[in-house]
């Protein structure tokens, strides 16, 4: 449907030229892609959710645009060894009136492992939390079980509930049903909630009683518009203000209307393709007499060099995306500064690679893909088979719904699949301990390396960084440890997604690097 | 009749237990809902322990079994992804997808019988073969096509209404209503129409055949040797007649646009029970999915039951089979 859908948008930019600009409205009305599951701050960890939770609640810790940490609810914090000691921003008031305090920041931490049935759960941001205690009144003490350098970043991921408003009979104080409704739902940020229409709408007013500078909209409108082609008739129509990821197909003849303005981002999510390097078969590989070629690191080398990473980011992303070299971008944390151009396509290299290999005529392979998960994922995975059957390595694509995709991917079905990952913490750590460090479920180490690539040193690297405090040498580190699992072609990094936002000539935002659309980086254009 | 009623919904109970069960096995052959939902960040110990609380890491017969004894008491279990009851999240939705259904279909009707009445009486007019050539467009054009053309023309390019989502609502009773304010009508018409353009045009052609095959008889040859007035003939003697096919045609069609409107709710974000199947479906929401169809079932046997309840009063030849019973 995508196809006749994206002509038609084109139609509608085409026409749009002849209609008058709509009055400005003092209220901002945001098209979203996907309606949150929850108004519970704590029930659901996913971007939907989380970029309306961060509206309505303050966490101690914020990121900018580029995911550098910065003061929020928390005026200062330090580390001493495990003890971390957070100063609160006094004179900060929930919507409600009430006076933020420690006690607010201990239940909102006490809650989190308290919410019942949630189908990804927030306890991913208190990993290694032994205690979080008050102090005094604006001092909140957080102890680790072991020297933790990620403490603050994760605090990013719990916004502070108010004890007294979300207090209740449950364990858990007011529930994620008695939340939804809006009851206990007290935040201390930019905007408080006014009501969910499940699918319909959900609307938020300015919050009075906001600490910082005052919010720019008196209300926000989010209406869920899952169709691309819609959201944009929407705004072409001048039913809402801004919305979310605009089809790609469309965005050079978006950026031409005079209306509108197109913003995007570059984001930490990389595509990137995953090699089986388990043992010596593969599934995907059956004519390699029986052996598995991808154990070799000349064959991996020449599959990177047969990619033409300029190529697929201009032709077959519309110019929404950046070459990657490694698996996130720098200047991010963690991310080697060696490591910003990408690799040369050498199509003839690689095959003297091949043959070096023991493969003079290559061989065949299959290449997972889910088609509809990431932007024009299987549209990358059908051009990058045809980059690699000219090395003589004759691949087949298996594009797959999501949901298959990742039953797939998960009972190891694919020798190669192409898949993304967000580095939501904007942080080399998350990236490695879940892609390329050696699995290890006790330690919940390598959860998504499903290549199975394992390299002791590289774990050492990893582990290594996990206990540096100094943010420096931490860095250094992992920028050491992405290097070499680069240079080992562990898996091939192919982009990094850019998000696009777009809206009318009177609003401005700022896109985000962790690719929310949160309202309060959105006021009036001048 | 009642013997007849009470047949037709344990048949009813028949399909909906064989059809959730097959729901229940095509769901979990696609995939796993816990990869869908969880964070990627996820630990294997995180996974296991949400598997768990959602009671998946139980063998598939054990998990239909717990779902069955609950189904008995009319619970349907919570959605995975919401934590809310799967039954309540839909019947939440129903009203506005209801509302959007007999406004399209009350729209098809209004326009189809007396278009397919007129085309049937002039089968040789210009005005007919218009007519006729139309309702091949308003079958063959594609749903979602007919409906961003739509919002193109009378959205963004006309600017005279909204381009999607649904308008203020009015509380009657249980009910939340959008026809019954300005703003909801605005935003009703264009995907009840994109609806009705379809439906309209294969009521036309229905009320054409039976105009058509009607006009020959007997009775109305006999009423118009009489000497009465053709709006006589029409109403009382033709219309009548024609009721059958049209009631039968409408009541299927009136079932489709309910239980599968979601192409036109998609494009008009409009916030159906459609549109809730597709986002579950997608997510693998089982709970969701299966409540649904189940909902859907008992009111498609229902309907059924009901177009067969007005055969009998339109038709006295028509017996309920088993009403004798």
């Amino acid at each position: 449907m995508s196809g006749p859908a994206s002509l038609l948008a084109a139609a509608a930019i085409a026409a749009c030229a002849s209609i008058s600009g709509t009055a400005m409205a003092r209220d901002l009305v945001v098209a979203l892609k996907t309606e949150p599951t929850s108004m519970d701050p704590q029930y659901h960890a996913l971007t939907p959710n989380i970029q309306l939770s961060q509206t309505l609640f303050d966490p101690l810790v914020c990121v900018d645009a580029d995911l550098k940490p910065e003061p929020c609810l928390a005026e200062s914090w330090k580390a001493d060894g495990k003890v971390w000691t957070f100063k609160l921003r006094p004179n900060v008031k929930f919507s409600d009136g009430t006076p933020l305090t420690s006690a607010d920041v201990v239940f909102t931490m006490d809650r989190v492992a308290k919410v019942p049935n949630s189908p990804s759960s927030f306890k991913v941001y208190l990993q290694k939390v032994d205690k979080v205690e008050a102090a005094d009144p604006l001092t909140v003490r957080i102890t680790t079980s072991e020297p933790y350098p990620l403490l603050a970043i994760n605090m990013v991921g719990l916004p502070i509930m108010s004890a007294k408003a979300a207090s209740g009979a449950a364990p858990e104080g007011k529930t994620t049903t008695e939340l939804n409704a809006g009851t206990g739902l007290v935040g201390s940020g930019p905007y408080k909630f006014v009501s969910w229409k499940r699918g319909s709408e959900i609307v938020f007013e300015r919050n009075p009683n906001y600490w910082g500078k005052a919010p720019a909209w008196d209300k926000v409108i989010y209406r869920p518009i899952s169709n691309p082609a819609a959201r944009v008739a929407a705004l072409l129509a001048g039913d809402v203000d801004l919305v979310e990821d605009p089809p790609t197909d469309d965005l050079e003849r978006l950026k031409k209307e005079p209306k509108l303005t197109v913003e995007t981002k570059a984001s930490n999510r990389v595509i990137y393709v995953a090699l089986d390097q388990n043992g010596e078969t593969t599934p995907g590989i059956p004519d390699a007499n029986g052996k598995n070629p991808l154990l070799d690191k000349r064959v991996r080398e020449a599959l990177s060099l047969a990619i033409d990473r300029q190529a697929l980011v201009s032709r077959i992303m519309g110019g929404v995306a950046s070459p990657a070299a490694q698996l996130l971008p720098y200047p991010m944390f963690g991310a080697s500064k060696n490591l910003t151009a990408a690799a040369k396509p050498n199509p003839d290299k690689a095959r003297a690679l091949l043959k070096d290999a023991g493969y003079p005529n290559g061989f065949s392979l299959v290449l997972g893909t889910p088609n509809g998960r990431y932007i024009n994922d299987s549209k990358v995975a059908q051009t990058l088979a045809a980059m690699w059957t000219r090395i003589g390595i004759k691949t087949s694509i298996d594009a797959n719904a999501p949901a298959v995709f990742f039953k797939n991917r998960d009972t190891f079905v694919y020798s190669a699949y192409l898949a993304g990952w967000g580095t939501a913490t904007g942080e080399m750590s998350n990236t490695l301990n879940a892609l390329l460090v050696t699995p290890n479920k006790d330690k919940g180490l390598g959860t998504t390396n499903r290549s199975r690539y394992s390299n002791p040193e590289l774990d050492k690297l990893v582990a290594e960084s996990a206990n540096q405090m100094d943010d420096a040498a931490r860095a250094a580190t992992l920028a050491k440890a992405s290097e070499l699992a680069m240079a080992e072609f562990a898996m091939l990094p192919l982009h990094f997604e850019h998000s696009v936002w777009a809206m009318k000539k009177d609003v401005s935002f700022k896109g985000r690097a962790d690719q929310q659309t949160m309202v309060q980086f959105a006021v009036p254009a001048k | 009749m009642s013997a007849y009623i009470i047949r037709r919904l344990l048949q009813a109970v028949l399909v909906m237990a064989v059809m959730s069960g097959l729901v229940f096995v095509g769901l979990y052959v696609v995939g796993d809902p816990v990869a869908m939902m969880a964070s990627a960040e996820a630990t294997e110990l995180e996974r296991d322990e949400i598997r768990a609380s959602f009671g998946l890491d139980k063998p598939l017969w054990q998990q239909y079994g717990i779902f069955m004894s609950h189904a008995l008491r009319f619970d349907f279990g919570k959605s995975f992804l919401t934590g809310q009851s799967a039954m309540g999240l839909i019947l939440d939705r129903m009203p506005a997808t209801l509302e959007l259904a007999v406004v399209a279909m009350g729209l098809s009707m209004g326009i189809g019988v007396p278009l397919g009445i007129w085309a049937g009486l002039r089968p040789q007019a210009l005005s007919t073969r218009g007519i006729m050539a139309g309702s091949v467009l308003g079958f063959s054009l594609p749903n979602f096509w007919v409906g961003l053309m739509l919002i193109m023309v009378f959205a963004v390019y006309l600017g005279w209404l909204p381009a999607s989502g649904r308008g203020a609502t009015v509380n009657v009773g249980p009910l939340d209503l959008s026809v019954l304010t300005l703003d909801g009508w605005s935003r009703l018409l264009l995907p009840a129409v994109t609806i009705a353009l379809a439906k309209g045009a294969l009521i036309i052609r229905v009320t054409r055949a039976a105009t058509r095959e009607a006009l020959p008889m007997d009775y109305i040859k006999f009423a118009r040797a009489k000497g009465l007035g053709w709006s006589r003939i029409l109403r009382v003697h033709l219309l009548k007649n024609i009721m059958i096919p049209i009631i039968t045609v409408g009541g299927l069609e009136f079932g489709q646009v309910v239980a599968f409107a979601v192409v036109t709710e998609t494009i008009f974000a409009w916030p159906g029970m459609g549109k809730l199947l597709l986002d579950s479906i997608i997510t693998l929401d089982r709970p969701v999915v299966v409540a649904y169809l189940i909902l859907i079932v008992f009111f498609l046997v229902v309907l059924n039951l009901a177009v067969d309840i007005l055969y009998s009063v339109l038709d006295p030849r028509v017996r309920l089979q088993g009403a004798k019973a």
